[in-house]
């Protein structure tokens, strides 16, 4: 085993195929929550037959369809952009689970700039979804593509600056640093240390921000304009079928649980939880907080009704933005301070 | 070193894959008739240096060229180029400028400058080889630094109050 875990390349290709399978596994698990949750909120049952017992192979049957359909290109369209659009788009978010810890040990790679990584490769979604828009050679697809880029460009600041407060609050940016600083006690009752998570720490307003960014960055609703149904079809993703649709609808739903896992680690402990010893129990309870924040979201998808653009670019640039400014001076200056 | 020598270490040859792999994009940056296949080249391009950068072991800078230059800038180029015009298929436009001349001198003159300057400062200083930590790069910057630091953030903010200056329609105009 040893040897295994010696040889560099042996190692590198392990983690690549870890990070390859719990990301389509959690993905699959996201998209049968979608499904089952979306219709009980509708008073629906839902998937019921497939797999025997609460149709919970409903989303491998789903991929299987999607798999035996015909892939088309258009005519008109942008081939090598056509094609390569998925790719990047899925690409970014594998990516970012490089630096998510399940537990002290269980992470593919801590790095020192951490946050600061999957910030920048998370980036590379846009590109993907712009490429898709423009390639498609179609209307709707172009204005799909042209509000994901509107939408990414004015939430990812606040993001970014809800992420600095945490950072300033921890002193690093390393992720595993990040979670060991929520696991020092925060404050003394007599001789017991309590240990409180960063959303309970004063980062409160920063959590909220990042809630509300991360829906917009990825156009969930009440953000969902780039692929508004009753006007764009179905937006940047129009043209797409196939294996090519596929991996769209799977970087979405990998992206519901790459951000909510980052949103878990960074607000509310990650793996960390007092009492239960991290080594053992980190992955079963930072998956707990994943799946609640997951739970959130979905929650959302069935409840709201979809914002109108101008009202989205209003509320970034105008309210979010300098809360998020805000939140940043006061949490910089409580860190000076104490 | 002969050339023999100097390829057959491993960090010489991954500089090399990068190395052509910009190159070629670049070159293809300007020559492209199609200018969102420019605008996608230069990612390629971008994505080179981080990776020269990540050679080196400047973790955090080559991080911010991701976020920045790809993740932010030329994001901004293709909403711009899509918004205006969004050619589809073969751009039957010209691309093509008359002070194209001009323009290679300049670029040729640029590089010269950087290439000499770099290659006089650092001559044959070893790379360290272990990663820069940020928290070093933040002592550099809000210490020794800090005074050229402040004055390019005041040069941003100065670009940014111009641009809201040219974009913005008055009411009486």
């Amino acid at each position: 085993m040893n040897v295994l875990f010696d040889n560099f390349w042996a190692l590198l290709g392990i983690k690549l195929l870890l990070i390859v399978l719990v990301v389509m596994t959690t993905a699959l698990v996201v998209i049968y929550a979608e499904l089952k949750l979306g219709a009980h909120f509708q008073h629906r049952i839902g998937p019921y037959f497939a797999g025997g017992r609460w149709g919970w192979a409903q989303p491998l049957a789903d991929a299987l369809k999607f798999l035996q359909k015909e892939d088309i290109i258009p005519a008109a369209a942008d081939r090598v952009v056509f094609k390569a659009a998925p790719m990047v788009s899925l690409m970014a978010y594998f990516a970012v689970v490089v630096i998510i810890p399940f537990s002290p040990r269980l992470v593919v790679q801590d790095l020192d700039v951490g946050i600061f990584y999957a910030l920048a490769a998370g980036s590379l979604g846009t590109l993907g979804v712009l490429m898709a828009g423009w390639s498609s050679a179609n209307k709707y697809s172009l204005m799909g593509g042209l509000r994901a880029a509107a939408q990414l460009i004015a939430y990812e600041l606040p993001l970014v600056l809800a992420v600095v407060g945490v950072v300033i609050q921890a002193g690093t940016m390393s992720m595993v640093g990040i979670v060991e600083a929520q696991a020092e006690p925060a404050f003394h009752l007599g001789s017991v240390g309590i240990p409180l998570p960063f959303v309970l720490q004063g980062q409160l307003i920063g959590f909220i921000i990042f809630m509300i960014a991360m829906l917009a960055e990825l156009s969930r609703t009440p953000f969902d304009l780039p692929m508004a149904e009753s006007e764009l079809v179905m937006g940047y993703l129009t043209e797409y079928s196939g294996l090519r649709f596929t991996m769209f609808f799977l970087a979405e739903y990998a992206g519901i649980f790459v951000m909510s896992a980052l949103v878990s680690t960074l607000f509310l402990g990650g793996y960390f939880l007092p009492g239960l010893p991290s080594n053992v129990f980190g992955p079963v309870i930072l998956m707990g907080k994943t799946s609640v924040i997951i739970f959130l979201i979905i929650w959302f998808r069935w409840t709201w009704p979809r914002v109108r653009e101008d009202q989205l670019q209003g509320f970034a640039w105008r309210w979010l933005v300098p809360l998020a400014l805000a939140n940043l001076a006061v949490t910089a200056t409580l860190k000076v301070v104490f | 070193m002969s050339f023999g020598d100097w390829i057959t270490e491993a960090q010489n040859i991954v500089f090399l894959v990068f190395a052509i792999a910009m190159l070629f994009a670049s070159v293809v940056v300007v020559t492209s008739r199609n200018v969102v296949h420019a605008a996608l080249m230069l990612v390629v391009a971008l994505g080179g240096s981080a990776a020269l950068f990540l050679m080196l072991g400047a973790e955090f800078v080559a991080w911010v060229v991701v976020l920045v230059y790809i993740g932010a800038v030329v994001v901004l180029f293709l909403f711009g180029i899509m918004i205006t015009r969004a050619p589809t298929g073969r751009d039957t436009a010209r691309l093509d400028h008359e002070r194209r001349w001009p323009a290679l001198l300049i670029a040729v003159a640029t590089f010269a400058t950087i290439a000499t300057t770099t290659t006089l400062a650092f001559e044959d200083t070893e790379v360290a080889g272990e990663v820069v930590r940020t928290a070093q790069i933040g002592d550099l910057l809000f210490n020794r630094f800090v005074i050229p630091f402040e004055a390019v953030s005041f040069v941003l903010l100065a670009a940014l109050i111009g641009g809201i200056v040219l974009a913005r329609k008055d009411a009486d105009e």
